[in-house]
């Protein structure tokens, strides 16, 4: 049995479905988190299958993912529809409620976030909203758990029973709307019933005249003219055109059920601690100020307090570890290859990224604050006009924000912006905002060369990439991006307290990610690089790695780099394997230099000058996205040539910027 | 008079949605129609886009999508 969750935008799908299938699938306090559908079985009922699916204002979709949304309710023909409806915000969100019965599935809507709907002192008749609608109506907070089982009994019910929407009639007034649409109905019964479409829904596709509905009911010129004078009757006598005649009747019908079956509470609590906290946050003259300070604790903290100190104790006990292994190896008297292979190899490979743990998962600790809280939205309102400088909408920032994590689900998240234009020119900026695997590369580098302004070192350079996104896009938007940026029409979520679990769940998803990486592509990397720099082409342990098959190939592609500073075949190759994972950039130092963590810093000095060093920097910040995220580009932008143009060009903007640092830097000093 | 132009705090009364496609029909399905009282919460810092209070929920629109839908103001 397949159930379709469906509902407006943050209004706790994926809090429900994570509830109902134990699954780990992100939630946000963002209107447009899941871009995916994503399908689960239940906990304890394996033979119940639950859709998540991108969140929806109208079976009439603007934006990709909402495509995905409306395109698996309407043809893969789901035994269910789950409506989630947000009792906080019932008015808009019965407005799709009322759409999705016209389908004639069985359905079930979820009253969510009765918690706070009961908290400031409304109540919900449930029996007497369940009988407007013709459908059984569950309360449920979906985020305590709380009648979550209920609404999966009573869904799986009226699925078995094959229970159809009793009420499908919302234009009950007997005025225009209502005449039209009966007119309808009546002339495209025949039609509908032989294509076993559900009528009123045909009708109302008819009127709202989107897609290609009389084509599809075979619907002759005749018939076609007929329907047109009704609703042109429709149009006359309301003065409504027919889109807004239709909303008009739904929102009636709304208004109408929700007199009668909800007491509202006053204004909610969260709805006025928002106002307050808005003062402030997206107030005239502390908005701004207010954001930067937030972003530079974020990273100062992430960079200094909190996420550096924890690795740095982690990277002593990782080295001391390496040393305990190293001397039971030598002690047992093992092949020394093989010890090599081992420390020279995966231990200070795998070792050198995996210390960096606690700096990602602190990043990505305040990123989810950010977004669980519902600041992430002000955030969006708040740039807009500064993003509509560059040719794009404050929407777009999101996802910018969210690539100081990882670009690949940045990448993804451009899905919300409803133009293609956004779209595509987000694609290309997210990559600007330095991910998080690069923090291995910079924080051991600002380490080394800059110890006493390590923290200050790495806000530089994200603050680089931003300014190179920036001149990136205002170039885009001069050049193949002419046009205006999309509307900004976005939902604004109440503030809400990130729930413990939520945000433990994602840390121990991100915690797990990174480790895993470590131990497969970092893993395997280290195995490689150790292989190539210890034997020669003629498969001998050679004395100087300079003489290895590895030391041949960097000197081939190490001139590029001369002009940048830092003309070495262990950097060249370094660079090289940073396309698999940015991690893979230290780790591959750490194995060429055969070195563990700990004093990796020092020996960089022999390969690095502090202004090399940071033309090096300025090269990995901007360089080609690894691997996985240029698989990304590709997905969304549909195109394997524009996709190497963004690698290539990429690459080229990195070089250009390094030898302007290195050029600029070695004049001045 | 239009939204974009409804100082803060002030509540008005939607008598026409303008704008077209994709735009106009968001307007609806967000419970932008005829009939319905909005206020004018806050404009962000630049004074764009501006922040609505409709329906009991909290949106937020640009003044050139604002000024496509048309209000009488309400004591
Ligand atoms: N108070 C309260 N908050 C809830 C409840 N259910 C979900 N939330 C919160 O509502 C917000 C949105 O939840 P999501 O599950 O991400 O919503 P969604 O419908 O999947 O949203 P999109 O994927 O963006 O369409 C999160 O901040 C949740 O913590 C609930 O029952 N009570
Ligand atoms: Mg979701």
């Amino acid at each position: 049995m397949v159930f379709a969750l469906a509902g407006n935008q943050n209004s706790g799908k994926t809090t429900l479905f994570n509830a109902l299938t134990g699954s780990n699938q992100h939630v946000g306090n963002f209107p447009g988190v899941t871009v995916e559908r994503k399908s689960g079985e239940v906990k304890d009922k394996k033979d119940v299958t639950i859709v998540d699916l991108p969140g929806i204002y109208s079976i009439r979709p603007y934006t990709q993912e909402e495509i995905v949304s409306t395109d698996f309710i309407l043809n893969e023909h789901p035994d269910g529809i789950i409506n989630i409806v947000d009792a906080t915000n019932i008015e808009r969100n019965l407005y799709l409620t009322l759409q999705l019965l016209e389908l004639m599935v069985p359905t079930v809507v979820a009253l969510n976030m009765m918690d706070e709907v009961r908290e400031n002192g409304g109540s919900i008749d449930v029996e007497k909203l369940s009988e407007l609608l013709g459908v059984p109506v569950v309360p449920i907070a979906a985020a305590k758990g709380e009648g979550v089982d209920e609404l999966l009994e009573v869904a799986v019910s009226t699925a078995a029973k094959k229970q159809l929407p009793a009420v499908y009639d919302f234009c009950n007034d007997g005025g225009a709307v209502h005449r039209c649409i009966h007119a309808i109905y009546h002339l495209i019964l025949d039609h509908a019933e032989k294509l076993g479409l559900p009528c009123r829904f045909c009708v109302t596709r008819l009127i709202e005249g989107d897609g290609d509905m009389d084509e599809r009911l075979g619907i002759n010129q005749n018939e076609k003219e007929l329907i047109e004078h009704c609703i042109v009757e429709m149009e006359d006598s309301t003065g409504l055109d027919r889109n807004a005649a239709m909303a008009d009747m739904r929102y009636n019908y709304i208004e109408g059920a929700v007199a009668e079956s909800v007491v509202k509470s006053q204004e909610s609590k969260e709805h006025r601690r928002s106002v307050a906290i808005d003062r402030i946050l997206t107030g005239k003259y502390t908005a701004l100020p207010v954001f930067f300070i937030v972003m530079f604790l974020v990273f100062w903290l992430t960079f200094n307090a909190v996420g550096q100190r924890m690795s740095d104790a982690l990277a002593a006990g990782i080295d001391l570890f390496t040393a305990a292994v190293d001397r039971g190896l030598v002690a047992y008297g093992i092949n020394p290859v093989v010890r090599s292979l081992l420390i020279d190899g995966i231990f200070a490979g795998v070792g050198s990224v995996l210390s960096f743990l606690p700096i990602v998962v602190t990043l990505f600790f305040f990123l989810s604050i950010l977004e669980d809280t519902g600041y992430m939205a002000r955030i969006a309102f708040v740039m807009d006009s500064l993003l509509r400088k560059i040719g794009l909408s404050g929407r777009s920032f999101v996802p910018m924000l969210m690539g100081f994590g990882c670009s690949v689900p940045a990448i993804m998240a451009t899905r919300t912006l409803s133009s293609d234009r956004d779209r595509k020119m987000t694609i290309l900026l997210t990559p600007y905002m330095s991910c998080s695997a690069k923090i291995p590369i910079y924080a051991v580098f600002a380490a080394a060369f800059f110890p006493k302004h390590a923290a200050l070192v790495m806000i530089a350079l994200y603050v680089t990439g931003i300014v190179v996104g920036i001149l990136a896009a205002l170039l885009f938007k001069n050049t193949l991006f002419r046009g205006k940026p999309v509307p900004f029409v976005m939902e604004l979520p109440n503030y809400r307290l990130p729930s413990a679990k939520t945000v433990a769940l994602l840390l121990w998803e991100k915690a797990r990610d990174f480790i895993e990486r470590a131990f497969t592509i970092i893993f395997l990397g280290s195995m490689v690089i150790w292989f190539l720099q210890t034997f020669d082409s003629r498969i001998n342990v050679v004395s100087d790695s300079a003489d290895s098959m590895l030391a041949l190939i960097g000197r081939y592609i190490a001139p590029i780099f001369g002009p940048l500073g830092f003309n070495d075949w262990r950097v060249a190759t370094s660079l090289i394997s940073g396309f698999t994972a940015k991690e893979s950039v230290i780790s591959t130092l750490a194995v060429l230099l055969g070195t563990s963590i700990d004093s990796l810093g020092s020996v960089l000095s022999q390969l690095f000058t502090p202004l090399t060093a940071v033309s090096f920097l300025v090269f990995t910040l901007l360089y080609t996205p690894c691997v996985a995220a240029v698989a990304a580009v590709r997905r969304e932008l549909n195109s394997g040539l524009k996709t190497l143009t963004v690698v290539i060009s990429q690459c080229i903007i990195a070089w250009i910027v390094a030898f302007a640092v290195y050029t600029v830097g070695g004049l001045i000093l | 008079m239009t939204l974009d132009k409804l100082t803060i705090g002030n509540r008005g009364r939607i008598t026409n949605v303008g704008g077209e496609g994709a735009l106009r029909l968001r307007f609806l399905d967000m419970g932008l129609i005829p009939h319905t009282e909005v206020k004018m919460q806050k404009t962000a810092p630049s004074g764009d886009p501006i922040q609505i209070l409709i329906r009991g929920y909290e949106l937020t629109l640009r003044l050139e999508e604002a000024s496509k839908i048309e209000i009488e103001e309400i004591e």
